[in-house]
């Protein structure tokens, strides 16, 4: 009997040892009180509790620093300049800084830990990112894949995005996924009605995000969001355009499209939207009437794959071949160009484009993915 | 409790080349073949664990004969043992963290694959059967680590020089690295003899 409890005794002590000193360890390593982050040379002043991820500790404090993976480390949106307490740099930081960036302290703040108090700088446009509380007005099927989601916004009531730009969604957790995730989507709606937003969702299979919204989301339900983000919108200028579209991404390009509309604009451009059969093309009657309300426009749908039977009198093959085709013949010099869609398709035309002499500085893109 | 045979300068030999507790006990496989694609990863692990390994053994030492013993309550070692690891290891991912960002990143994400590599519950129970004073478990305990990381490295070069060689498709991937680790074992049975470890 004493024995037993003799073992009971030590085994509950030794537990018990090693529990106070881990809370200890807890304590004393993991705390680290209040930080404050100061913005843009005071700009704006932030005191809060410290320990966490740079990123974070800014959104909960009402700034919103762009990224499309979340915090995971992975697309290099979330730069942001670390003037003092920052630390070294990370390992995972450095494939995303180029070398000026390296030198000016340009750091990923989804890598900087807050551990103690930081002077930072950032863009003044991020003051204009917000959170969004918003209500699902409309869901539509635009192909098997491709699926329109339209949203209200609630709470502010409007956002001033330029068109091209992005918002993050904020994925609750769901059965299958655990943690709430948040994913970049473009916005396909034009810039007249900026109290609503409509997003184009490609399903990924398994994806976190996409599975969400094709399968579980409904029409009325509340969602978040923050935006806008990014730096792929229209440039003020008379250059010829070159719109390349895969897949979704053709909604930033709508956007801007309707921008243009909006402004009677007569600026030349085409856009080369590239699917793989009639059945994946979308928004086409939305295209055909821009062509009339646009002087310039003109869309050309180009199909990868035409099944049999089926009539097709358009353009085959990659999008990338009619561009090819037309450059051959005009030139790259003085256009421009707008890409948005599949990161493949995405470098293999950047690289077409500086081929034919279209500057670097001349071509814009976002890549999903 | 003093195993007369082998000073500690020879146990820590014998644990790293003759007796090498991966490749003759075949102890903290897992790891072994899910780390060791690259040398870097090999490195970082291998340190994570010959530190882990000493400190552990130390301290298992200490419990062990100092509590289980006077308290007749051998029979609780293994999850002692367990227990006692496992706390370290997260104590050691705290302070890191904390004061160094650098080896956090090196070797964080290794530490809890650590808490339950079967190779440092193995050294804490080979001490005790083998009957080693404290400085013949620290002796063995480093040995064991530098050993563990020998074989690691060794497989972590030998894959990236893998790579780039023309594996017959079948083979590609585990199946190879099995067969490289099997290799490995024999060469090191060249030692084995040297030194009577029981
Ligand atoms: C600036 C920007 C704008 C974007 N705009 C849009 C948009 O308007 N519409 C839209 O549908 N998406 C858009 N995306 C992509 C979107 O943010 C998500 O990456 C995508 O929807 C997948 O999220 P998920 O959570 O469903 O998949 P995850 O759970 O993140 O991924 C599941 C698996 O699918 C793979 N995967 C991830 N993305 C893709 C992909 N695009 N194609 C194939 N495999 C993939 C992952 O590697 C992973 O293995 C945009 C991305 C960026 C960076
Ligand atoms: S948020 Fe994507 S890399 Fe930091």
């Amino acid at each position: 009997m004493i024995e037993i409890l003799v073992g009971l005794a030590a085994m509950s002590g030794l537990t018990a040892v090693l529990a106070a000193l881990l809370e200890a360890a807890d304590f004393w390593f993991l705390d680290y009180g209040e930080v404050v982050v100061s913005i843009n040379e005071g700009e704006k002043e932030i005191t809060a509790k410290g320990g966490g991820k740079l990123l974070d500790l800014l959104a909960d404090n009402g700034i919103f620093i762009p990224s499309a993976c979340g915090g995971r480390g992975s697309c290099g949106l979330c730069k942001v300049r670390v003037l003092s307490g920052g630390g070294m740099v990370l390992p995972t930081e450095t494939p995303y800084l180029s070398p000026e960036e390296a030198k000016d302290n340009t750091r990923l703040s989804c890598q900087v830990k807050a551990r103690n108090d930081l002077a930072i700088r950032i863009p003044s446009e991020y003051f204009n990112i917000k959170r969004f509380k918003a209500r699902v007005e409309s869901l539509a099927n635009l192909t098997e894949t491709n699926r329109e989601v339209r949203m209200k916004l609630l709470d502010p009531t409007e956002m001033n995005f330029k068109p091209g730009q992005y918002v993050q969604l904020l994925v609750p957790p769901y059965k299958g996924s655990p943690e709430s995730v948040s994913r970049a989507y473009s916005i396909a709606s034009g810039p007249e009605d900026k109290s609503s937003v409509s997003l184009v969702i490609t399903r990924v299979p398994q994806g976190l995000a996409t599975t969400w919204v094709h399968d579980i989301l409904a029409e009325g339900d509340e969602i978040e969001l923050s935006g806008p983000y990014g730096k792929f919108h229209l440039r003020d200028t008379d250059a010829e355009m070159i719109m390349v579209a895969t897949g979704s991404g053709l909604a930033p390009i709508l956007s801007i499209l309707l921008q243009m509309a909006l402004a009677k604009s007569h600026r030349k451009a085409t856009l080369y939207f590239g699917t793989k059969t009639t059945g994946d093309l979308f928004y086409t009657d939305q295209l055909k009437e821009l062509e009339g309300r646009l002087p310039g426009f003109r869309f050309v749908p180009v199909l990868s794959n035409v099944p049999e039977g089926e009539t097709w009198d358009g353009e085959t093959g990659m999008v990338t071949d009619p561009i090819k085709r037309k450059l051959e013949k005009e030139g790259g010099e003085g256009k421009e160009a707008y890409l948005c869609g599949n990161p493949f398709m995405i470098n293999a035309a950047v690289k077409m484009f500086m081929e034919y002499g279209i500057s670097e500085d001349k071509i814009f893109y976002d890549k999903f993915g | 409790m003093e195993n007369p045979v082998l000073s500690a300068q020879m146990i820590f030999f014998a644990a790293v080349f003759t007796n090498n507790i991966l490749l003759a006990n075949f102890l903290g496989m897992c790891s072994f073949l899910a780390i060791s694609r690259d040398l870097k990863s090999s490195i970082g692990l291998g340190m994570a664990v010959t530190f882990v390994m000493t400190v552990t053994t130390a301290i298992n030492f200490v419990v062990y004969y100092y509590i289980l013993v006077p308290l007749n309550l051998i029979h609780f070692r293994f999850i002692v043992f367990i227990i006692v690891i496992a706390a370290f290891v997260q104590l050691v991912e705290m302070i890191i963290e904390r004061y160094s960002p650098l080896l956090y990143m090196v070797l964080g994400v290794f530490l809890p694959l650590i808490t339950v590599n079967c190779a440092i519950l193995g050294v804490s129970l080979f001490m005790i059967i083998r009957e080693y004073s404290f400085i013949q478990c620290v002796a063995f305990g480093t040995g064991g680590g530098v050993g563990w990381t020998l074989a690691i490295v060794a497989m972590g070069g030998i894959r990236e020089k893998l790579k780039k060689a023309p594996v017959p498709r079948g083979l590609e991937g585990p199946g190879i690295t099995l067969v490289v680790a099997g290799l490995m074992s024999l060469a090191f049975m060249a030692f084995s003899g040297m030194i009577q470890m029981q």
